[in-house]
């Protein structure tokens, strides 16, 4: 049986009435595309972002293959570098930082406090076709061949690069206002609309986790705005903003970019890590081995996810003192992950642990983030990074976080919160299966390369030497399992979309809040203000207490 | 077992004098780590049995970790994480800081190949020869846009930027040929921005300077040809005697006073900035008339200069003239010409 | 209708909160996003003290303070136009608003004669032109670019903060802002007002600070 629905009786669906949801209250393409509803809006993005994944993941499989070969096997190599370059930019900025807080915390945010919709509805609106346009504009800029500077667009090259820079980074530019709206959306929002009684320590750890990303997108986005903005100037007008003959420093670029791109990173595993905090509680029945340490490391991170920027920079010609500050203060924010991790962990002691979908991807997760974690420490000790910077090494190291982390929380929530979004079950033997897979060719695919980069093998190499060929076959064979493993994920949630059983209101046996409303939720998430009986994480009593 | 650990996880021989202690840290590092990650993992699977859900909808008890146990867990991490930054940051420095006694080279990466320049005055492309047992220090720069200098089997990478001039150094242990890889993404064919550094014994390195003289004579020399051609001399000396420019006798090195009050070393960085931007650091006392060499010296003469200045640490004899005192209004007395 | 409040919140009140809030983290973005370049000016300035000076002196010193007049002026007006509705003086309010709309523009007028001074002695973006003969520099001609990057994105915001107040003119002229509901102009002010502030900060950056040898 796939559901713990505690104390329900099940209803014969053809017995049961029609109840209105936010989904079938109006179905006409109108209804959809002017929605103010957080939820619709929510389901837009997921969609959206769904389609950037795959087109990302395609680019990812043609660099891999092309890869097979050290002379390279699929492409020259200005297209090669105009596809890890567009891979870069299509995941980075159209899949990952929308993809956990513009879906899933659009859609939960609100009904997690016990409010009707955002602050600003028609704001929630615009940013999505923000959005819209931004990917529409990235999309042009592939249409024309691409850019080819790295999804980092380092000057002096950027100015000078023949490819479509351009448009790239004026639809970059565009997105980046989405996210701002968005954040400011958010932040409005949990401080002014928290129902009676959910105070800031009595909410969802999510909606820390999404305030805390919230507030990272809100001030770090404007600085890549401009960053970009000069690089697009210098490209198009040649005016010379960073050129060393016109007075300009080509070091400062990356201070600018990296001073919003580390941020950029915390924006990425932040709602990740708010997944698990939702996740893992329920699925031990229990409550969080610690909710301020969950709390404050978010801030923590936040915050001091700001003073690190200098880590990318150690071979960039930078003092002492800086390369020493920069080190410290880099530890520093891994303890706070450090400290998520340990309270996720020891939330399952003396808990009543099920293992469903969720929480196999948390395992994986455990797995996968606690190794790439700890390679990036390794990675924020200044002398080792002399050998690794820029190496594959790095590349193995982002990618566990990014999709051993975030992706993985992704696929997590996306099955946590299928019943609660579409109101069905998807088919546990089929997420078994594929998460088992997810992790096994995502490990293929980036395990060797830690190997090639302590070997010496740079990144952004079209063609390398043949020594190296052993360890890239590995990787693309693991690449070819990963993105099979997720077709079959799309494949097996398209049709539960359809066939799926239906989900009770609290399939899980959860305690937090978005689980007293229906699944799927009506239009206006709760009839009157709601009032939450039990805290979100309180498992000491049985479901039945938390409609009183 | 240093070899055992070296070969497994996949690293290059260890061709510098600090590459032994990098990878004793690498080690350190991901050794303790990876077993700490074991441990996190394994505490997670041995909860998940010992925990699991025996009754359906059974409810569990409210338990929090308590102060003194996050105290521990935080603090143990945190004094390992120290541990690593501080053996890092002293290796870092290390890494970083040439030995005085370093012999130089002046590199020049251009889109798609390196430049070498020995301060004998000879220059390779692309393969850099060195002798063993002896530190060099590189000093570097760009034509173009940014690249960086990558030797695996040093441990040793630093990014080469245009308009700028960086130092990096290191000292190989044995003779041998090793990769050169261009580690900052550079256009088209930056994975094929390759060279080779040649470590030569000592006996087969003199084979090869004896065997491959230099070109244009030693840098110094050239230095003065250079000099008098671009019209150098017409503003500074080589005697000693402050005239239109600061003289270029004890130069090197020295504590050099600007207007606005700052104080600069005059180091490589900036005698070739002085040349590139030489209204950027006015010394007190002088006046801003030094016209712009970016564009006109090319960076073999440049070097050259630099090495000629360098090598002035004393006034090679005494003034056979002395210029008349080139007064500066309002600003700060000449300074007194040197023994 | 203005005075009704939108759906999904509880009262007025909480409403404005919510809006006012809103607007003041858009505003700490809006300041983000000039940082980049006032953190390029200060890194310029102090690699290129001499250049910058140059380029100081020889910039439109007077046009640009009488623009700082103009902006100020125009602040205050928008100011006593929030006051003027908050005390019911509709008609006050509307007029007030337009001198604020015709400030800005008269701010943008003197901008562009500016622009096209400098233009006529050579002098363009990007250390291109025959004014660049004689000052050569390269902290000069990085001082421009600035000078055009900065004031040129400081200018486009002063369009778009009239076109904004022209937007709640119309709403102030059909009643639909009022005393009951000021807080849409009020916002836009703040806006406003930000506009304002970032000037004040050009303006002495690249008119009126010396340094290096002149």
């Amino acid at each position: 049986m796939t559901t713990i629905d505690a104390g329900v009786v099940p209803v014969p669906r053809e017995l049961a009435p029609r109840r209105e949801t936010y989904l079938n209250v109006a179905h006409t393409v109108k209804s959809w595309a002017l929605t103010t509803d957080h939820k619709r809006i929510g389901v837009l993005y997921l969609v959206t972002t769904v389609l950037m994944l795959a087109l990302g993941g395609s680019f990812a499989l043609l660099l891999r293959t092309h890869l097979l070969t050290p002379a390279g096997a699929l492409m020259d190599s200005y297209a090669y570098n105009r596809t890890f370059t567009m891979h870069g930019i299509v995941m980075v900025w159209l899949f990952m930082i929308p993809s956990i807080p513009a879906a899933f915390g659009n859609f939960l945010l609100p009904i997690m406090i016990g409010a009707k919709d955002v602050a600003f509805p028609r704001l929630n609106l615009l940013s999505y076709y923000i959005y819209l346009v931004g990917a529409l504009w990235v999309i042009i800029a592939l249409w024309m061949g691409g850019c080819d500077t790295g999804w980092t667009f380092y000057t002096p090259y950027s100015a000078h690069s023949p490819s479509a820079v351009v448009p790239t980074v004026f639809g970059i530019f565009i997105l980046g206002w989405s996210t701002i709206a968005t954040g400011v959306n958010f932040i409005v929002t949990v401080h002014t609309m928290r129902a009676r009684g959910v105070t800031w320590f009595r909410m969802p750890l999510f909606v820390w986790a999404i305030y805390g990303t919230s507030v990272i997108q809100t001030l770090a986005t404007p600085v890549l705005a401009i960053s970009l903005c000069i690089v697009g100037i210098d490209n198009w007008f040649d005016w010379g903003l960073f050129d060393p003959a016109r007075g300009g420093d080509p070091v400062l670029y990356q201070h600018l970019f990296w001073f919003y791109s580390h941020p950029a990173v915390y924006i990425m595993i932040l709602p990740a890590m708010g997944v698990f905090s939702e996740v893992v509680p329920t699925f031990s029945h229990k409550n969080p081995a610690s909710y301020n340490a969950i709390a404050y490391s978010t801030l923590g991170i936040a915050f001091v996810g700001f003073a690190t920027w200098g880590h990318h920079m150690f071979v960039a010609g930078m003092s002492l003192f800086d390369a020493a500050a920069f080190g410290v203060l880099s530890m520093l924010v891994a303890i706070f992950s450090a400290i998520k991790v340990f309270t996720w962990v020891l939330t399952m002691r003396r808990g009543s642990v099920v293992i469903r979908t969720p929480m196999i991807y948390f395992l994986a997760f455990l797995f996968l983030f606690v190794f790439g974690g700890m390679t990036g420490v390794a990675t924020a000790t200044e002398s080792l990074d002399v050998h690794w910077h820029d190496t594959y090494f790095v590349v193995a190291h982002f990618h566990f976080i990014m999709v051993g982390g975030t992706l993985t929380a992704w696929l997590a929530a996306l099955h946590y919160w299928f019943p609660k979004i579409t109101g069905r079950m998807y088919s546990e033997r089929w997420g078994t299966v594929a998460a088992t897979l997810v992790f096994a060719g995502f490990f293929i695919t980036f395990f060797p390369q830690f190997l090639l980069g302590n070997g010496g093998m740079p990144r952004r190499y079209a063609t390398y030497a043949s020594a190296y060929q052993p360890l890239h076959v590995i990787s693309t064979v693991g690449s070819w399992i990963l993105g099979a493993s997720m077709l079959m994920t799309l494949g097996y949630l398209l049709v539960a979309l359809f066939t799926g059983e239906r989900a009770g209101n609290n399939p899980w046996d959860s305690r937090s809040y978005e689980w007293y409303t229906p699944s799927p939720p009506p239009k206006h998430n709760f009839e009157k203000e709601p009032r939450f009986e039990l805290d979100p994480y309180d498992y000491t009593v049985p479901a039945e207490r938390m409609h009183g | 077992m240093n070899d055992l650990l070296r070969r497994l996880l996949n690293l290059p021989p260890q061709a510098s004098t600090y590459a032994r202690d990098v990878d004793f840290l690498h080690y350190f590092v991901i050794t303790t780590t990876m077993l700490g990650a074991t441990f996190v993992f394994l505490l997670a699977l041995y909860f998940l049995v010992r925990y699991r859900r025996r009754t359906p909808g059974e409810t569990t008890v409210r338990v929090v970790t308590s102060t003194p146990q996050e105290v521990f867990i935080i603090g143990s991490i945190l004094s390992l994480f120290l541990v690593f930054w501080v053996v890092g940051t002293l290796q870092y420095d290390r890494m970083m800081t040439p030995p005085p006694d370093a012999m130089t080279v002046y590199v020049t990466a251009k889109q798609w190949m390196w430049k070498f320049s020995y301060a004998d005055g000879r220059s390779s492309m692309d393969v850099l020869t060195v002798p063993e047992g002896k530190p060099v220090r590189l000093v570097m720069t760009s034509r173009d846009v940014i690249h960086s200098f990558y030797v695996p089997a040093f441990r040793m990478k630093h990014d080469v930027v245009p308009g700028r001039y960086y130092t990096a150094w290191f000292e190989a242990k044995a003779p041998g040929t090793y990769a050169i890889d261009c580690a900052e993404y550079c256009g088209v064919s930056h994975s094929r921005m390759l060279g080779e550094v040649h470590v030569l014994s000592p006996g087969d390195y003199s084979s090869w300077l004896d065997g491959h003289p230099p070109a244009t004579g030693d840098l110094v020399a050239a230095g003065r040809d250079v000099a008098a051609q671009r019209g150098c001399l017409n503003c500074h000396t080589l005697d000693g005697q402050p005239h239109i420019g600061p003289t270029w006798v004890g130069l090197y090195g020295s504590q050099v006073k600007l207007e606005g009050g700052r104080t600069v070393a005059a180091d490589d960085a900036y005698l070739t900035r002085s040349m590139m931007d030489p209204q950027a650091d006015i010394v007190v006392g002088y006046k801003s008339v030094m016209p712009t060499y970016r564009g006109v010296l090319e960076e073999p003469e440049a070097a050259a200069l630099v090495e000629l200045i360098r090598s002035l640490q004393t006034a090679p004899h005494a003034p056979s003239i002395t210029l008349p005192k080139v007064t500066t209004e309002g600003s700060a007395l000449p300074q007194e010409p040197l023994p | 209708m203005a005075e009704q409040v939108a759906g999904h919140f509880e009262s007025l009140p909480r409403q404005a909160h919510a809006a006012r809030l809103g607007m003041w983290i858009f505003l700490g973005t809006e300041v983000l996003l000039f940082a980049g370049l006032f953190v390029l000016y200060a890194a310029y300035r102090t690699e290129h003290p001499h250049g910058f000076a140059v380029g100081v002196e020889n910039n439109t010193v007077v046009w640009g303070s009488v623009n700082t007049g103009v902006l100020l002026v125009s602040s205050y007006t928008i100011a006593l136009a929030v006051h003027e509705l908050r005390r019911g003086k509709q008609r006050a309010c509307a007029l007030l608003v337009a001198t604020t709309i015709f400030l800005g523009m008269c701010f943008l007028a003197i901008k562009t004669g500016e622009y096209l001074e400098h233009f006529r002695v050579g002098l363009y973006p990007g250390g291109v032109g025959t004014f660049y003969r004689d000052h050569g520099e390269a902290g000069t001609k990085m001082f421009f670019t600035l000078y055009f990057c900065m004031t040129g994105l400081h200018a486009i915001h002063v369009v778009v903060g009239t076109a904004v107040l022209a937007f709640l003119l119309t709403k102030v002229l059909r009643r639909q802002i009022s005393e009951r509901a000021p807080h849409p102009l009020a916002i836009g002010a703040i806006y406003w007002h930000l506009v304002d502030v970032i000037w004040i900060f050009l303006w002495p950056l690249f008119y009126l600070i010396p340094g290096g040898n002149p």
